[in-house]
């Protein structure tokens, strides 16, 4: 008999007020009995319409079933088999738009925590089985992915499994893309992203680290080298500032760069040598989920108050809800409806404060968000010694400048085939953030699946 | 991982080091920068690429011990792996079509103003370096810049060495004695090139620099070295690091790369103990 409660389990967090002093895990995951019982409220539908709302097509009532026996080894096999990595999706993804938007139990009440059950199997694998996966025979055919990114990790991962020689070439030091260097400790620990990696490096695939491709080699050299594919996931990196006066002032960061410094040179640690700015008061333009990291991780620095600034109202904030939630229990003090105009300095280079002005919602605009408006002499000064611009990002032109034959939208957006995520360069392939812009980690999961599905069915034509 | 191949102190507080890194020294030109990383919790910093041997697959970088990562780094010895190390960064030179130019290095600038006198040297052009020190014991590459260039001047502050006075004298009385430079060159310290971009403006002589602001990934995704060049917002990891001189906001430069002195002075404290291991390994 399904559990019929009408809500979701909840899942133990720590306190607000500890873990905003800390970069410990916040969500701390069900426990084997919670996960049951949470499988248990699962219909097993005959036609799953969640299953169409995951980008990777997780066998979703297929694992819950297993996790509502209790075999969790078994659940995990199942996921395993779409999805290279559960313990990071079931964290970072947006479920509620996803695959729990149309869960049937939704509809009176809460669907069934599908993300917490994948989550909960991951990390139950991850702690009690350490047997490693076989690695599949080769077939000799080798394959390049640029970026180690959540896109090029799981087009890796697939294609390693069908026996590909696949070569990952990431521009850091570290392999993982945005899931090391942008979502902080936090809401996904690097641990976790290390043994997702190390997984995926289990079924054969090579890592080139510190290799930047358009730089240190070419996609050209990639093919003179007898890679007989190429798939592009190199992501949209390249940060937007406003273009106000004020922005070179010390003090003022791009998200990626506050990130970058935080979570992939951990300058949140005392012994590691990346310096960090120890502000006393931050603003954070933007209202997307990366400028809820950034909220989040400069209030774990230490800052009093940290302002998060943006333009719109609540109801039009990007940012996941569960994020807004999150960030206004551990303190983020939310300035909405305000733009700003100039940073001030101190008149030795250093941020000063931050003019903002006070803006409503007019008509809605082509993206179908009503457009904010200046109120006019509605300007106010607000006392910061830090600003993290977290604008959006764009992709990067170091691949598309150096590669002949690769066509981007005015955007900067790789142009794709939709059906194949073949670029405008035969055996060229792209998925992520490099083709759609910002999006998010399970999309980008979703276009390496595909990419990888199209190479395979390229190459075995051949 | 890239191997130290040969390591040679070139004044008491300058190192050189010659680096395994075949596919960096294939595409290395005049003007671009690697990205290194000394240990598990270093960080990243640029150091430009002081030469290139595309045969023996190495580059060469010359680094003053300034902070902690250099200390670091002068700590590895022949044989010696270098945890990270990226590149080539950053876009070459552009020099086309020059005839005559004066290359100015400042101090450990030199370093990276001999591989663009050299460069220019075997192709062809008319190059009167000058080579700007302090004083006497930390002169740097005087053989190498000889056989680099068509006129070497070498000054020294004191008058230790050399000729006594600034770069910015001797680049004066050059073009006052009817020396015509198509480009002037300038790499040193950042008042260095702003005083020599000072002087040639009112010549209207184009003076290319290279800026050394602060960066972390050096690729362009985070905009920690942006620079105001022509009043415009550039990432030097990208569209530099060399600018047009006469552009340059160079008081802004100066103060953003002052962003973190106190945390690294603490640091450069606090990690004496980090310093001792390496040295004792």
């Amino acid at each position: 008999m399904a559990n019929m409660s009408m809500t979701k389990l909840p899942m133990p967090e720590q306190d607000p007020d500890v873990r905003n002093h800390n970069f410990q895990e916040v969500a701390l995951g069900y426990t084997p009995e919670m996960a049951v019982e949470e499988a248990g409220r699962c219909l097993q539908c005959k036609k799953p319409l969640c299953v169409s709302g995951c980008p990777v097509n997780v066998h979703i009532p297929e694992f819950i079933a297993k996790v509502a026996e209790g075999d969790f080894k078994a659940a995990y096999e199942i996921i395993y088999q779409t999805n290279g990595l559960p313990a990071v999706s079931g964290r970072v993804c947006p479920q509620e738009s996803q695959c729990e938007s149309l869960c049937v139990r939704g509809k009176k009440g809460e669907p069934v925590a599908i993300g917490r059950l994948e989550r909960f199997v991951a990390d139950w694998y991850r702690e009690n089985v350490t047997e490693k996966a076989e690695k599949p025979a080769s077939n000799g055919i080798k394959v390049a992915v640029v970026g180690s990114g959540p896109a090029g990790l799981t087009c890796a991962s697939d294609l390693g499994k069908l026996g590909y020689e696949v070569t990952i070439f990431e521009a850091f030091h570290t392999p993982g893309g945005v899931l090391v260097y942008g979502i902080p400790q936090f809401r996904l620990p690097k641990e976790i992203v290390r043994h997702e990696v190390e997984g995926i490096l289990d079924l054969g695939v090579e890592l080139s680290l510190d290799t930047v491709v358009g730089k240190t080699i070419t996609i050209d050299e990639l093919f003179e080298m007898g890679f007989q594919a190429v798939f592009v996931g190199s992501g949209a990196g390249l940060p937007m500032f406003m273009g106000i006066p004020g922005e070179t002032l010390n003090g003022v960061y791009s998200a990626n760069e506050f990130l970058t410094r935080v979570n992939l040179m951990k300058a949140y640690l005392e012994e590691y040598d990346t310096p960090i700015k120890h502000s006393r008061a931050v603003a954070v333009v933007g209202g997307g989920n990366v400028a809820m990291d950034a909220a989040r991780c400069a209030k774990r620095l230490g800052a009093e108050h940290v302002y998060v600034v943006y333009r719109r109202s609540e109801a039009e904030m990007p940012a996941r809800a569960e994020e807004i939630h999150h960030a206004k229990e551990e303190g983020i003090e939310f300035h909405l409806l305000n733009n700003p105009t100039q940073i001030l300095s101190d008149g030795k280079g250093s941020v000063a404060g931050m003019e903002c002005i006070r803006m409503e919602l007019g008509e809605p605009d082509e993206s179908g968000r009503r457009r904010p408006v200046e109120v006019p002499g509605s300007e106010f000064v607000l006392e910061v010694d830090t600003v993290i611009m977290s604008l959006g990002t764009t992709p990067n032109p170091l691949i598309r400048s150096t590669t002949p034959g690769l066509e981007t939208n005015r955007k900067g957006c790789l142009i794709v085939q939709e059906d194949t995520m073949e670029t405008t360069r035969k055996g060229v392939y792209a998925g992520g953030d490099a083709v759609t812009g910002a999006a998010t980690v399970i999309l980008a999961m979703g276009a390496g699946k595909k990419a990888a599905a199209a190479i395979h069915a390229a190459l075995q034509a051949q | 991982m890239a191997k130290i191949i040969t390591k040679r102190r070139l004044n008491p507080t300058v190192t050189l080091m010659e680096v395994s890194a075949p596919l960096i020294a294939k595409k290395a030109l005049p003007g671009q920068f690697i990205i290194l990383r000394v240990d598990e919790k270093g960080e990243r910093i640029p150091l430009t690429i002081a030469d290139y041997d595309r045969e023996k697959g190495t580059i060469t970088i010359i680094f003053q011990k300034v902070g902690l990562t250099t200390e670091l780094l002068d700590t590895l010895e022949e044989g010696d792996d270098i945890l990270d190390f990226v590149g080539p960064l950053g876009r070459p030179t552009e020099l086309e079509g020059v005839k005559k130019v004066a290359v100015i290095g400042g101090g450990v600038g030199c370093a990276i103003a001999y591989p663009q006198a050299k460069y220019l040297h075997e192709h062809g052009v008319a190059v009167d370096v000058i080579a700007g020190f302090r004083s006497k014991d930390i002169v740097i590459l005087e053989e190498e810049f000889q056989a680099a260039c068509d006129h070497l001047y070498l000054t020294t502050d004191d008058g230790s060495y050399g000729e006594r006075g600034l770069v910015t004298d001797k680049l004066k009385a050059l073009i006052e004695a009817g020396n015509q430079y198509d480009v002037v060159i300038a790499i040193g310290p950042i008042i260095m090139m702003k005083f020599v971009c000072k002087t040639t403006e009112p010549y209207g002589i184009k003076t290319l620099v290279s800026l050394n602001p602060i960066m972390i990934d050096g690729t362009g995704m985070c905009g920690g070295c942006r620079v105001s060049v022509g009043g415009q917002m550039k990432f030097a990891c990208v569209d530099g690091p060399d600018f047009d001189g006469h552009q340059v906001d160079f008081d802004e430069l100066m103060a953003r790369n002052a962003a973190y002195k106190e945390r690294e002075a603490q640091v450069r404290r606090d990690h004496a103990c980090r310093l001792l291991n390496q040295e004792v390994q």
